[in-house]
């Protein structure tokens, strides 16, 4: 429950397009993720805001191939 | 429930770029700074801004100062005080180059040189030729000012409380602030943070409306502390709106989608803007775009269910001119709109932007309240920076890259005020232990609240009534309505109820208590909106459509206790040069 509450806040960005998405992904995936995916979602979590929306809108690529399905439901949530 | 204290010299408010840029000023002078955060640092709203900073350099066109002095004084419809914005403009090289010395990644020239390229409203020789005034990092000016300030901090020793949320300004029966009470969110613990000085540096409150550019953290934090504290709030009425925010998301599409041939449409699939604007039709400037808009829904031509909203239409042009020369538009419309705009167009709604209003403050940062002998008395012990504070540069209207400027020149001037005052206020006095019990019998009230409304349901009728009621073009009967509906949903916002009444990082809590800010806001928006009888800058008004400057050249003060107006005259004396006295505003 706390982990959600948590992740939520940590959700909460300096952009508006960001807020918006990372919120539609905890809502709809969040609980089902494992700990392997929880980590990852983390790693994303961590990245400076245009980093991360750069990835999200595919303008960016990712280095680490392990990381592709996870930015993946990113992209399309 | 007893209260933890902890000492500083000074306590910072938020960590976006002007809270940043005082914390490193007052670190590398050995000042002990404590900087508290909702949110990482460099996830502050800053972030967002892309456009640039503007400073009259001159790398690419001749500039000068006094031209930039001139635009902002004109932008801010000569609502702007003149003796701070000659301020700003003077110091803006000054701080450009000293961000520059701190390794912020500016764009340069083949020659070296800081890269410039032009902005709105930005002109030579007083209204004359466009000016190419703006410094930039690519499109992340916002991003790569953050990170360089943050480092420089860190490396300065600033002391970062992130994941914390200021509740209460602590000041003693005289009203001097000696410090403010705080929420570690993780442990839900409420402490008492004494300090000589105060800064505010919360930046704004888009989020008190329904269509809003502001990221979720932008609840107008240090309002509500001021405002609570009897410290009254300037020019609340006026708000930057951009035309075109995605209809129930906010996020921007750019204007470039309408210089590329894009069009809006009402629901009879009219090209309404033919009507208000012939021949620049949808290329007419911001406001008449969008009090057009709102006069389209407002006469029952809106789209949609609830007939509240305008499309974007785009789908006439070449896919490929979408997706080359609009680059991320497609993108922003299916994830925000659920719509592909080479099939579909985009609903849209004039969404808000930017807040001009804010705590008042002399050009130094200090905050200055009417009080026994004079309008700007400075209140001891409290300073404000940033969109938060109303110094005014902005006046009645802002002008494209004049804010990271604002956070960059008034968190520098802040930083070393503090400096000297903390000289004249060598020791922390005590203050009485019943100036935190305003803080404690908020969360106690949150605690054994029963029977009350959930926080998201009078968020929501908050932000949808401030968008009714007091948007982008303004009118007499539904201010009226709005101040009545507004006080009530204010006083909605004092009984939510919250289900989660643990300690330990209770978000629900934060978001009970960002209402109560997000309250104060628009209160104090609608209520000097509806006094307001003139259209000026960002505020436009349906029954009094021209400025008046006889009866409405003064600042606007809103006082939270009794929600009551008091004015204050306009500083159109600058620094050093003439005065620039009013004129026809046009472009």
């Amino acid at each position: 429950m706390k982990e959600l509450d948590r992740v939520r806040w940590r959700c909460r960005r300096g952009m508006l397009e960001l807020d918006i998405i990372l919120q539609r992904f905890v809502d709809k995936h969040y609980t089902q993720l494992n700990d392997t995916e929880l980590q990852q979602f983390d790693t994303f979590l961590n990245l400076p805001d245009n980093d991360l929306w750069d990835m999200i809108t595919a303008k960016k690529e990712i280095k680490d191939i392990k990381l592709q399905p996870m930015l993946q439901l990113l992209q399309i949530v | 429930m007893t209260i933890t204290k902890r000492k500083f010299d000074v306590v910072i408010v938020g960590a976006g770029g002007s809270g940043m840029r005082a914390a490193l000023q007052l670190s590398e002078a050995g000042v002990k700074v404590a900087v508290l955060s909702k949110v990482f640092p460099t996830r502050s709203h800053t972030v967002a801004a892309q456009g640039g900073i503007a400073a009259s350099l001159g790398n690419v066109t001749e500039d000068n100062w006094h031209w930039h002095m001139y635009d902002t004084v004109k932008g801010s419809d000569y609502l702007g005080d003149q003796d701070a914005i000659e301020f700003m403009c003077r110091q803006a090289n000054e701080v450009v180059y000293e961000l520059e010395h701190f390794g912020m990644p500016f764009d340069r020239l083949e020659n070296g040189k800081i890269y410039q390229r032009p902005f709105g409203g930005q002109s030579q020789n007083f209204g004359g030729a466009q000016a190419t005034r703006s410094c930039a990092a690519a499109d992340r000016t916002g991003h790569a000012l953050l990170h360089t300030l943050y480092q420089r901090n860190v490396r300065a020793n600033t002391q970062f409380f992130n994941e914390w949320m200021g509740l209460d300004l602590i000041h003693d029966e005289q009203g001097d602030v000696l410090g403010v009470t705080a929420l570690e969110i993780e442990t839900g613990e409420v402490v008492a943070l004494q300090a000589r000085a105060v800064l505010l540096a919360t930046g704004g409150g888009g989020r008190v409306f329904q269509a809003s550019t502001n990221a979720f953290i932008n609840t107008g934090d240090g309002l509500g502390m001021a405002a609570r504290s009897g410290i009254p709030l300037e020019d609340m009425e006026f708000w930057q709106f951009h035309p075109t925010g995605v209809y129930g998301a906010g996020v921007l599409i750019s204007e470039a989608v309408r210089g590329e041939g894009g069009y809006l449409l009402n629901k009879d699939g009219e090209r309404f803007m033919e009507r208000y604007a012939p021949n620049a039709r949808d290329l007419a400037s911001r406001d008449v775009v969008s009090r057009a808009m709102t006069t389209e829904i407002k006469e029952g031509r809106g789209c949609g269910i609830n007939a509240d909203h305008i499309l974007l239409k785009l789908n006439h042009l070449d896919a490929n001119v979408i997706n080359m020369r609009l680059p991320g538009i497609r993108e922003i419309a299916i994830k925000f709109a659920q719509v592909d705009p080479i099939n579909e167009p985009i609903p849209v709604v004039p969404t808000a932007h930017y807040m001009m209003g804010g705590i008042p403050t002399n050009l130094h940062g200090q905050v200055v309240v009417p009080y026994k002998t004079g309008p700007e008395e400075v209140v001891q012990g409290l300073y404000a920076a940033g969109e938060c504070a109303c110094v005014s540069v902005h006046g009645a209207n802002r002008l494209g890259t004049n804010s990271l400027l604002d956070i960059l020149v008034f968190g520098r001037a802040v930083g070393s005020q503090i400096i000297e005052d903390l000289r004249n206020n060598p020791h922390h006095k005590p203050f009485p232990t019943s100036s935190t019990d305003k803080s404690l019998a908020r969360l106690a009230r949150l605690d054994s609240q029963k029977d009350g409304e959930s926080v998201a349901q009078v968020g929501d009728v908050l932000r949808k009534t401030m968008q009714a009621h007091c948007g982008v073009f303004r009118f007499a009967d539904m201010l009226k309505e709005g101040v009545t509906k507004i006080s009530k949903i204010a006083e909605r916002a004092e009984h939510t109820e919250i289900r989660d009444k643990s300690r330990v990082f209770n978000t629900a809590r934060v978001e009970a208590l960002e209402l109560t800010n997000l309250a104060e806001v628009a209160l104090a928006t609608m209520v000097s909106a509806e006094a307001r009888n003139e259209s000026r800058g960002a505020h436009a008004r349906d029954d009094f459509s021209i400025r008046d400057d006889n009866k409405w050249l003064k600042h606007t003060l809103y006082f939270s206790e009794e929600r009551r107006l008091d004015y204050k005259p306009v500083r159109l004396k600058p620094l050093t040069v003439e005065s620039f006295s009013p004129k026809a505003r046009t472009y």
